[in-house]
C-alpha cells in the first residue's frame, strides 16, 4: 500500500484548492464549499454523466465538463458560476422543468432552479399526457410531428402493477440511477432498463412488462436512489394522495435488519408511530445504501400485531 | 474457529478476493446483501465458484457450480484437497508454520481420487479438478458456507472439511482471504457471543476451563459460576423426552414450526410441566405456552446491540413504540429476576453493555459511544484505541513460536452420507432452503405482500414431475419415514431427477418438518434439515385457487 | 447470472436463425434442451459466458432478419445463449430503428425523406407511396409489406432512394435509387423491378485520382484484380517500415481524420502502439450516416480490397491483434462486398496468422453491420454498439486511445482516412504533402448532391474552390438559380453564393463559419423550400438524439417545436421568442452536451436562419 494519496493544487474560481489526487473535480468542489448541483450523480453509483447539471467550464476545454466525473489534474483552472455554465445549468432546469413533473424532486432541485432564473413555462404549455403505455412502444428514429403550440412531456399514467412501489414516470428525468442500482452496481437484476431513443427513450422492463412478470426482485435499490420521486414506496404514494405525508413529522431511526446476518443498516421513517419507508446509509460499508425486499419491506410485521 | 466462531474477514475483503467459493450456500437469495460484495469482486475479475445441490440462482453466475450430491461434502473436500496436494499446489511454508496435523490428514484423503470423489459425489472428475486446481492457484481465496454444511447430521465435520481446504491454500490470517460462515439470523453471532451458548460465557471464555473468567463474572455479579456446560438445543428435548427438564422459557424462537420432525417437538412442549415464551406475536410454540410475555420487536422497538457475520457489533435503535403491554426483553428479564428475589433496578441496555465490557475482554474497547461513532465495530476490540480487527489469525504467520501461539489444526474426516435413507418407498430426497422474500417459518415475513412468493410449494425436477405425471399448481401428497402433508408442486428446471426442494416458510399451508428427519449432530446440536427421503403422490385434484 | 426468462418460447426460425450465428448450444443452461444428464452436475458460466456479449447486435440481425421483428421467445432465446438479461437485450434492440420490436411485415420499403432526396423529388415520391400504399407504417399487399420514411440512405447522388428489406426465407436487403413510386409499390407487392445502377464517378478512369483510382475500373470482388493495380503494395512497405516507421510516416503527412473531427491519424496511431494495456484494436468507422454523405459507400463498394488493405496496416501499426469494420446497417452492398473482401483475403493469408508471410503479425477482422442510428458513428457510441451495449456515446476523457473498444487502447478511423494512408505508404509522405493547402493536406472526397446537373463522388486536392467543384459537377441543374449550399452535412452549415470562392479546406471553411465535415456538398436550387429543409434536420437530430443527456434529448425536441412555430408563422414577438429560444438551445446544447451530436444539432439551424435569413430576420 502507498501509504497517504498525493495531493495536488487546482484553481476554483480564482482561488487555490488543494485535491488529493484522483478526486472528482465535484469531490473538490464540495470540500471547499462550492454548492454543486447534480441529479445523476449518487456517491454509490457510477457517474453517468446524463444530466449535465453539474458541468463547470474548465479552462483549455472546448465545452463544459461535468464535475461529477471528470477527475481533477495539477493546475486544473476551474470556473463554476461564469456566464457559460449558467447558462447551461439554466437550460437544463429548463428542459428538464418543461418535460417532466419536478414537484417531488425536494427543495434543492426547487432552489437550484430559481439559483439559475430557470424559467419552464417559456417553451410553452405542456402537451396533453400521452395516453398510457403510449410512450412504452414508440419506435427509435420514427416520431409524429409535434404540435408546435406547446411543448411535449413525458406526463402519462402511473404504473401500480404491485403492493410494494408505484412508477410514476411523468417525473422520470431519465438520471439511470434506477438502472444502475439495479444493475451492475448493486442489485444485478438488471429488470429494468433504457429503451428506445431520444426524447422517447423511457425506463422499462423487456417489452415494457409489468414488473410483476419482469426479473425484478423488488429489493428497492431504484427508489432508494430514484431523484424525483419517480420510483416511490407504495406506502408514500398513497399517503402522498391522500394529503397525509408529512416529512417534517417524521423521524428517521437507524437500526439494524432482523432477517439475516448480515447486518445492513436500515434508516426506519416513521411518522405517527408507523413505518412508512425504508432505507440505507449510502455511507454504510455493508449495504452502501442498497437493500433486499426484506429489509426493504419486511418490515409491515410489526406493525400488524395486535395493539391490545 | 480456532477458539472463537465467527467470519475471519469483512466483506469488504470479499471484494479483492480472486477466487470465491459459496459452499452450500444460496447466498444470492438467503444473504442478498453479502452477495452485492460477491459480485463486486466478480466484476473485478474473481472466479466464483458455487458448490450446491441445486442450480440455484447464486450458482447461476458462477464460473464453475458443481452439483455435488446432498450429503457428500466431506467426500468431495478431501477429493479436491488430494487433488490440490497431488499437484503440488497446497501453501506449504504456512501449513509448516502456523497448522499442525498435515501429515495426518494428507494420508486420510489419500484414497478420494478424483475417479472415487466422481463416484461418491456424482461431479465429474474433471470439474472437480478444476475446482482443486482454481482454488491451489488462488492468491487470496474466500470460503463462505451456510446450512447447507450446517444442517446436516454431521455439520461439524463438514464445517472441518471446509477449513482444511482453506488451511491448504493458507486462505486465513491474511487480509482479503478467509472463511464466512454466513449467519442466518441478525444475532446468532451476537448470541454466541454474548454467550447464549451452552459451552461458553460471555466473549468465549469457557465456562469449564477458564477459572479466571468465572472469577470475574463472579466478582461482578456476586454470584457462584458453576464449572459446568449446559444443553444443547438437542439435548434439552432429550432431557425433555426424559422428564429431566419440566420448565422451558424460550425466548423469540418457534419451535413448534422451526424444529425437525416438529410433531415430536410439538408433543414435547405440550407435555412440560410448564412453558413460558416471549415473543412479539402469537406464533404456534406461543400457542402452546402456560404464560406467554408479549414482548417489543428488538430490531426497531428497543436499545441494544447485534452483531453481525463479519463480527461487527453494531446499535439496534428504538423506532417505534410497541403495542401497549409489549416490553423489551430486558424489562421482562428483569422483572422476573426481581420476582425471583433479585432487584436490578432500572436497567437499560447501555446500563448492561457497560457491565459486559468489563467481562468480555474482546468487547473492552467498544464503549457505546465508539459504537455510534464508528458505525459498529468488529471484535476482537480490546481497548478504546482499537479499531477492530477486520480479519482473524494472523498469529499463524508469525515467525515466532510464542507469538504463533496455537497452531490450527488440520482434521481427519470420514464421508458418512445423509440418514434417512433413499429406497423404493421414499425414492426421492427433500432438500430444504430459503427464498429470497420470505424468512424462517414466515411468521413475520408472510405479513407483507411479496408479489414474487412461492414459498410453500414442492419443488420438483421437470423429469420427476412428468413421470408422477403432476404439472404445476397440482396438489400431491408427500410423505416421510415421519409423516405427509398436502401441497402443490412447482415444477424447477434446477432440479435434477430425485432432488426434490421445499422452504420452511409456510408451515401453516405446508408444513416441511413434519417431514424432516430429527437426526443430529452430536457436536453441534443441528438437524439434518438438508437430507429427507421422501414419496410424492398424485392427488389428482386441481388446487381450488388453480386456473 | 441469474437470468429471469419470460417462458415465451423461440419458435424454430428463430432458434435456427441464431443457431446459424452462434452454433448450436452446448448446455442447458445455455439454451439448450435437457437430453445432456451430465449438465445436472455442472456448469460453467461467469466471466467467459458473459464475455460473449459483443453477439447481441448481430443476433438481433439475425431475428430481424428471420421473422421481420425481434419476438419475446427470440430475446428470451438470445439471453440464454449469450448470457445477457433479456431487459438489457430488449434496451438496446428498441435503440435501433431497423430493428422492429412487434410484429410487422416481412417486407419494408425504407424511403428516404431526407434533405439530399427531399432536393430531388422524394416529396412527390412519397405522396404517391401515400396514395398507392396508404400512409407510412401501413400494411399493403395484404399485410406482407409496408413502407416508412427513412433518415438520409447514403445515396445522394442517385436520389431519391429507397432501401428494401425482405425477411425470411430469401431474405434479401437492397437499395434502389433512384427510386421512382411505381418501383417502390412493385418491390412491396414482390413484383421486383430492374435496379438501376448509376455511374457515382463521374471521374471515373481519369488521371490523377488517387482515392478513387481503381473505382469503376478494378473488379471489386476480385483479389487478383485489386493486387495488379498496386494492391497490398502499401502493406508490404509498411513491413519494410515497421510500426514506429509507418506512425512516423503518416505523422508527416499530416494526415487529417476524414470523419468530421480532423484530427491527426498520426498521433492517434503513436499513442495506441504505445499504450500499454493489451491487446489493442483497430476499427474502421463505416458507420456513415452524416446525411448526403455516401464517399464510403462508394470506396467500400468498389474498392473493397482497400479498406481491408488499410486496416491491415492500421493494426500493424499500432500493434493491434484485431480490426472490426462497423458499417451502417443501410449499406446491404457495400456490406456484401466487404464480407466477400474479408473471406477472400483470409483464404489467401492476407488475415489470420503471419499475414502476407510476415511471422509474428497476426492480424483479423470482424464485420459488424449497425442497424439504423446515426449516434454509432460516433466512435465511443460506436464501440458500445459493437459491445452489444445501447449506442449512446461516452463521456471523454478517457480517449479510444487508452480505452476504446473493450475499454483498450483502440485506434478508430474513418474508411476515407484509411483510404489515404495507402497512398501515404505508397509514394511516402513527401509526395503526399505536396498536395493540398495549410494544413489540409492530400485529396479530398466531395459528396456532391442536390440541384447539380452531375451529381456523384468527386476527388479534389484540398485548396479547390466550392465554385470550382460545382462547375466540375456541371453547376447548377438546368441552370437555375443557387439557393444554398450544405457544406458538411446535417452537422454543417449552410453558405450561399456570395461563399463559392472559399477554398475546401478545414481552414477556408472554418475561416467562414463553416466546417467541411464528412465532404457534404448538397445544392439547392430556387425552388427548394427551404423551410422543408431546415425542419428536416431538426426532425432528423430530434430523432438521432441517443436521449443519454438532457441537454440533446429534451433539447433536440425543443428546438423543433420552436421552429414548427416559426415555420407557422408566429407573431413578431412569437418570432423573437421562438429565436431566442433556438439561439438559448444552441447554446447549452452545444456547451454541455456529451458528444459531437448535441454539440452540432443547432448548426445547421442556427446557419440557416442567420444565413439565410428564413425568418425575415436580418443576418448579423
Amino acid at each position: 500500500m502507498s501509504g497517504e494519496p498525493r495531493e495536488m493544487t487546482i484553481t476554483v474560481d480564482g482561488a487555490p484548492v488543494r485535491v488529493r489526487e484522483g478526486a472528482t473535480l465535484l469531490e473538490a468542489l464540495r470540500a471547499h464549499g462550492v454548492d454543486t448541483p447534480t441529479l445523476c450523480f449518487l456517491e454509490n453509483l457510477t457517474p453517468v454523466n446524463a444530466c449535465r447539471v453539474c458541468v463547470v467550464e474548465l479552462q483549455g476545454a472546448r465545452t463544459l465538463v461535468p464535475s461529477c466525473s471528470r477527475k481533477a489534474e495539477e493546475g486544473m483552472v476551474v470556473s463554476t458560476d461564469s456566464e457559460r455554465v449558467r447558462h447551461a445549468r439554466k437550460l437544463v432546469f429548463e428542459l428538464l422543468g418543461s418535460s417532466v413533473d419536478l414537484s417531488n424532486a425536494g427543495p434543492e432541485v426547487a432552489r437550484w432552479s430559481a439559483r439559475y432564473g430557470a424559467d419552464p413555462a417559456r417553451f410553452g404549455a405542456p402537451a396533453p399526457a400521452a395516453s398510457e403505455g403510449s410512450r412504452d412502444h414508440r419506435h427509435a428514429g420514427h416520431h409524429a410531428a409535434p404540435d408546435p403550440a406547446v411543448a411535449q412531456t413525458v406526463a402519462q399514467p402511473v404504473k401500480v402493477d404491485n403492493d410494494l412501489f408505484v412508477r410514476d414516470y411523468s417525473r422520470c428525468i431519465l438520471c439511470y440511477k434506477c438502472v444502475e442500482a439495479c444493475g451492475g452496481d448493486a442489485q444485478n437484476t438488471f429488470a429494468i432498463t433504457v429503451a428506445g431513443r431520444g426524447f422517447d427513450a423511457r425506463i422499462s422492463t423487456e417489452f415494457a412488462a409489468p414488473l410483476t412478470d419482469s426479473a425484478c426482485v423488488f429489493c428497492g435499490n431504484c427508489i432508494g436512489v430514484c431523484p424525483t420521486g419517480a420510483l416511490v414506496f407504495k406506502s408514500e404514494f398513497d399517503l402522498r394522495e391522500a394529503g397525509n405525508w408529512r416529512e417534517q413529522d417524521q423521524t428517521v431511526t437507524r437500526t439494524v435488519c432482523t432477517y439475516c446476518g448480515v447486518g445492513c443498516n436500515l434508516e426506519l421513517h416513521v411518522q405517527d408511530n408507523t413505518i412508512v419507508k425504508v432505507t440505507s446509509p449510502l455511507d454504510h460499508d455493508v449495504t452502501s445504501g442498497h437493500l433486499c425486499i426484506k429489509g426493504r419491506f419486511g418490515f409491515e410485521f410489526v406493525q400488524v400485531r395486535e395493539r391490545e | 474457529m480456532f477458539g472463537a466462531g465467527g467470519g475471519t474477514s469483512s466483506y469488504r475483503e470479499v471484494e479483492n478476493a480472486d477466487v470465491i467459493l459459496l459452499w452450500g450456500s444460496n447466498a444470492r437469495e438467503a444473504h442478498p446483501i453479502f452477495f452485492h460484495h460477491v459480485l463486486k469482486a466478480v466484476h473485478r475479475g474473481a472466479k466464483l465458484f458455487v458448490v450446491d445441490p441445486r442450480r440455484t440462482t447464486s450458482s447461476q453466475w458462477a464460473d464453475l457450480w458443481l452439483g455435488l450430491d446432498v450429503g457428500t461434502d466431506i467426500a468431495l473436500s478431501n477429493t479436491v484437497a488430494r487433488e490440490i496436494i497431488a499437484a503440488g499446489l497446497h501453501h506449504t511454508e504456512f501449513i509448516a508454520r502456523g497448522t499442525c496435523g498435515f501429515e495426518e490428514y494428507r494420508a486420510s484423503v489419500e484414497e478420494w481420487t478424483l475417479e472415487r470423489g466422481e463416484q461418491v459425489t456424482g461431479v465429474p472428475a474433471a470439474l472437480i479438478s478444476e475446482l482443486a486446481h482454481a482454488w491451489g492457484h488462488a492468491k487470496n481465496a474466500q470460503m463462505c458456507w451456510t446450512l447447507g454444511i450446517t444442517e446436516h447430521h454431521n455439520a461439524v465435520d463438514n464445517v472441518l472439511s471446509l477449513i482444511n481446504l482453506a488451511l491448504l491454500g493458507g486462505h486465513v490470517g491474511r487480509p482479503n482471504a478467509g472463511i464466512q460462515p454466513l449467519r442466518g439470523q441478525n444475532n446468532v453471532q451476537g448470541g454466541g457471543d454474548m454467550g447464549a451458548i451452552p459451552n461458553k460465557l460471555t466473549g468465549f471464555q469457557d465456562i469449564e476451563k477458564d477459572a479466571a473468567a468465572r472469577a470475574r463474572f463472579e466478582g461482578v455479579y456476586g454470584v457462584p459460576i458453576r464449572p459446568r456446560y449446559g444443553f444443547t438445543l438437542t439435548q434439552m428435548f432429550e432431557a425433555m423426552e426424559h422428564g429431566v427438564m419440566k420448565s422451558v422459557w424460550v425466548i423469540g424462537e418457534n419451535p413448534a414450526q422451526s424444529e425437525a420432525d416438529g410433531q415430536r417437538c410439538r408433543k414435547l412442549l405440550t407435555g412440560l410441566d410448564h412453558l413460558v415464551v416471549s415473543d412479539i406475536v402469537m406464533t404456534a410454540t406461543a400457542e402452546l405456552a402456560d404464560v406467554v410475555f408479549p414482548a417489543s420487536a428488538a430490531w426497531c422497538e428497543t436499545e441494544g446491540t447485534v452483531t453481525s457475520s463479519e463480527r461487527r457489533v453494531q446499535r439496534v435503535r428504538k423506532a417505534l413504540d410497541p403495542p401497549v403491554g409489549a416490553r423489551d426483553d430486558i424489562a421482562i428479564i428483569a422483572e422476573m429476576a426481581k420476582r425471583l428475589g433479585f432487584d436490578w433496578g432500572d436497567v437499560g441496555a447501555e446500563d448492561l453493555w457497560e457491565e459486559l465490557r468489563k467481562l468480555s475482554p474482546m468487547h473492552a474497547g467498544m464503549s457505546w459511544k465508539r459504537l455510534e461513532e464508528l458505525g459498529g465495530i468488529p471484535w476482537p476490540c480490546p481497548d478504546e484505541s482499537s479499531p477492530g480487527e477486520t480479519f482473524l489469525h494472523a498469529r499463524l504467520w508469525e515467525t515466532d513460536p510464542a507469538r504463533r501461539g496455537e497452531p490450527a489444526p488440520f482434521t481427519v474426516l470420514k464421508h458418512a452420507g445423509p440418514v434417512d435413507p433413499i429406497t423404493a418407498d421414499y425414492p426421492l430426497l427433500m432438500t430444504t432452503g430459503r427464498r429470497l422474500d420470505s424468512y424462517n417459518t414466515g411468521v413475520s415475513t408472510r405479513a407483507y405482500s411479496s408479489p414474487n412468493r412461492a414459498d410453500h410449494p414442492l419443488y420438483l425436477s421437470p423429469e420427476d414431475a412428468a413421470r408422477l405425471n403432476v404439472s404445476a399448481d397440482e396438489r400431491v401428497r408427500v410423505s416421510s419415514r415421519r409423516g405427509s402433508i398436502e401441497t402443490e408442486v412447482a415444477v424447477d428446471p434446477g432440479l435434477r431427477p430425485g432432488l426434490a426442494f421445499m422452504t420452511l416458510h409456510a408451515p401453516d399451508r405446508a408444513d416441511a418438518n413434519v417431514l424432516t428427519i430429527d437426526a443430529t449432530d452430536p457436536k453441534a446440536g443441528t438437524a439434518e434439515f438438508k437430507a429427507t427421503a421422501i414419496r410424492v403422490e398424485k392427488l389428482g385434484a386441481v388446487t381450488a385457487g388453480g386456473k | 447470472m441469474d437470468i429471469h426468462l419470460s417462458g415465451a418460447q423461440a419458435t424454430p426460425a428463430e432458434r435456427a436463425a441464431i443457431d446459424a450465428l452462434l452454433g448450436r448450444p452446448t448446455s442447458r443452461w445455455r439454451g439448450g434442451d435437457r437430453e445432456h444428464a451430465a449438465d445436472s452436475r455442472y456448469a460453467h458460466g461467469g466471466q467467459s459466458a458473459r464475455a460473449r456479449r459483443h453477439l447481441l447486435l448481430p443476433a438481433l440481425h439475425a431475428v430481424q432478419d428471420a421473422v421481420g421483428h425481434v419476438t419475446r421467445g427470440a430475446v428470451d432465446y438470445i439471453a440464454q445463449r449469450l448470457t445477457v438479461p433479456p431487459a438489457d437485450v430488449y434496451g438496446v434492440a428498441s435503440f435501433y430503428a431497423l430493428f422492429e420490436m412487434h410484429e410487422s411485415p416481412p417486407t419494408v420499403a425504407h424511403v428516404c425523406d431526407d434533405v439530399g432526396c427531399l432536393a430531388r423529388g422524394a416529396g412527390e415520391l412519397i405522396a404517391s407511396l401515400e396514395r398507392t400504399c396508404g400512409p407510412a407504417g401501413s400494411p399493403c399487399a395484404d399485410g406482407r409489406a409496408t413502407w416508412k420514411r427513412s433518415p438520409c440512405l447514403g445515396l445522394c447522388e442517385r436520389a431519391p432512394a429507397a432501401l428494401m428489406r425482405r425477411a425470411g426465407e430469401g431474405r434479401t436487403d437492397a437499395t434502389l435509387a433512384p427510386a421512382t413510386a411505381g418501383m417502390v409499390h412493385d418491390e412491396l407487392h414482390g413484383t421486383s423491378a430492374p435496379t438501376r445502377v448509376m455511374d457515382s464517378v463521374p471521374q471515373r478512369g481519369e488521371s490523377g485520382l488517387r482515392l478513387l483510382s481503381r473505382v469503376g475500373v478494378v473488379d471489386p470482388t476480385s483479389l487478383h484484380d485489386y493486387l495488379s493495380h498496386g494492391g497490398y503494395a502499401a502493406l508490404a512497405h509498411a513491413f519494410l517500415l515497421g510500426p514506429e516507421g509507418v506512425v512516423k510516416e503518416v505523422t508527416e503527412s499530416k494526415l487529417m481524420g476524414r470523419g468530421g473531427a480532423a484530427f491527426p491519424t498520426g498521433v492517434k496511431w503513436g499513442a495506441v502502439l504505445r499504450a500499454s494495456a493489451l491487446p489493442h484494436h483497430v476499427v474502421c468507422n463505416a458507420d456513415e450516416s452524416e446525411p448526403g454523405t455516401f464517399k464510403d459507400r462508394v470506396l467500400m463498394e468498389e474498392d473493397p480490397f482497400a479498406v481491408i488493405e488499410a486496416l491491415t496496416v492500421a493494426g500493424f501499426a499500432t500493434g493491434a491483434t484485431m480490426g472490426w469494420i462497423y458499417i451502417r446497417g443501410e449499406y446491404p452492398e457495400a456490406h456484401d462486398r466487404l464480407a466477400h473482401a474479408i473471406a477472400v483475403t483470409r483464404r489467401e493469408g492476407l488475415l489470420g496468422d503471419n499475414v502476407m508471410g510476415r511471422v509474428g503479425f497476426s492480424f483479423d477482422i470482424e464485420l459488424r453491420k449497425g442497424a439504423g442510428a446515426y449516434i454509432c458513428g460516433e466512435e465511443t457510441a460506436l464501440f458500445n454498439s459493437i459491445e452489444g451495449y445501447r449506442g449512446e456515446p461516452r463521456n471523454k476523457p478517457p480517449f479510444p486511445v487508452s480505452e476504446g473498444l473493450f475499454r483498450l487502447p483502440t485506434a478508430i478511423n474513418n474508411v476515407e482516412t484509411l483510404a489515404n494512408v495507402l497512398e501515404i505508404l505508397k509514394g511516402g509522405s513527401e509526395e503526399y504533402l505536396k498536395l493540398g493547402l495549410d494544413s489540409s493536406r492530400g485529396t479530398k472526397l466531395f459528396c456532391v448532391a442536390g440541384n447539380v446537373t452531375t451529381p456523384g463522388l468527386y476527388e479534389l486536392p484540398f485548396g479547390a474552390t466550392l465554385r470550382e467543384l460545382l462547375a466540375l459537377a456541371g453547376g447548377i441543374e438546368g441552370g437555375r438559380a443557387l439557393q444554398a449550399v450544405l457544406l458538411g452535412g446535417a452537422a454543417g452549415s449552410f453558405v450561399t453564393a456570395e461563399d463559392l470562392d472559399v477554398p475546401l479546406t478545414f481552414e477556408g471553411t472554418r475561416a467562414i463559419g463553416a466546417s467541411l465535415g464528412s465532404g457534404v456538398v448538397l445544392v439547392f436550387d430556387d425552388r427548394v423550400d427551404m423551410r422543408a429543409i431546415v425542419r428536416r434536420i431538426a426532425r432528423f437530430f430530434r430523432d438521432e438524439s441517443c436521449g443519454q443527456c438532457v441537454p440533446c434529448r429534451v433539447g433536440t425536441q425543443r428546438q423543433e417545436e420552436a421552429l414548427g412555430r416559426l415555420c407557422a408563422g408566429a407573431s413578431r414577438a412569437g418570432r423573437d421568442e421562438a429565436l431566442l429560444l433556438i439561439d438559448d438551445l444552441d447554446r447549452a446544447m452545444r456547451d454541455a452536451s456529451i458528444c459531437g451530436l448535441g454539440h452540432t444539432a443547432a448548426v445547421a439551424v442556427q446557419s440557416a436562419i442567420r444565413k439565410l435569413n428564413l425568418f425575415a430576420v436580418e443576418a448579423p
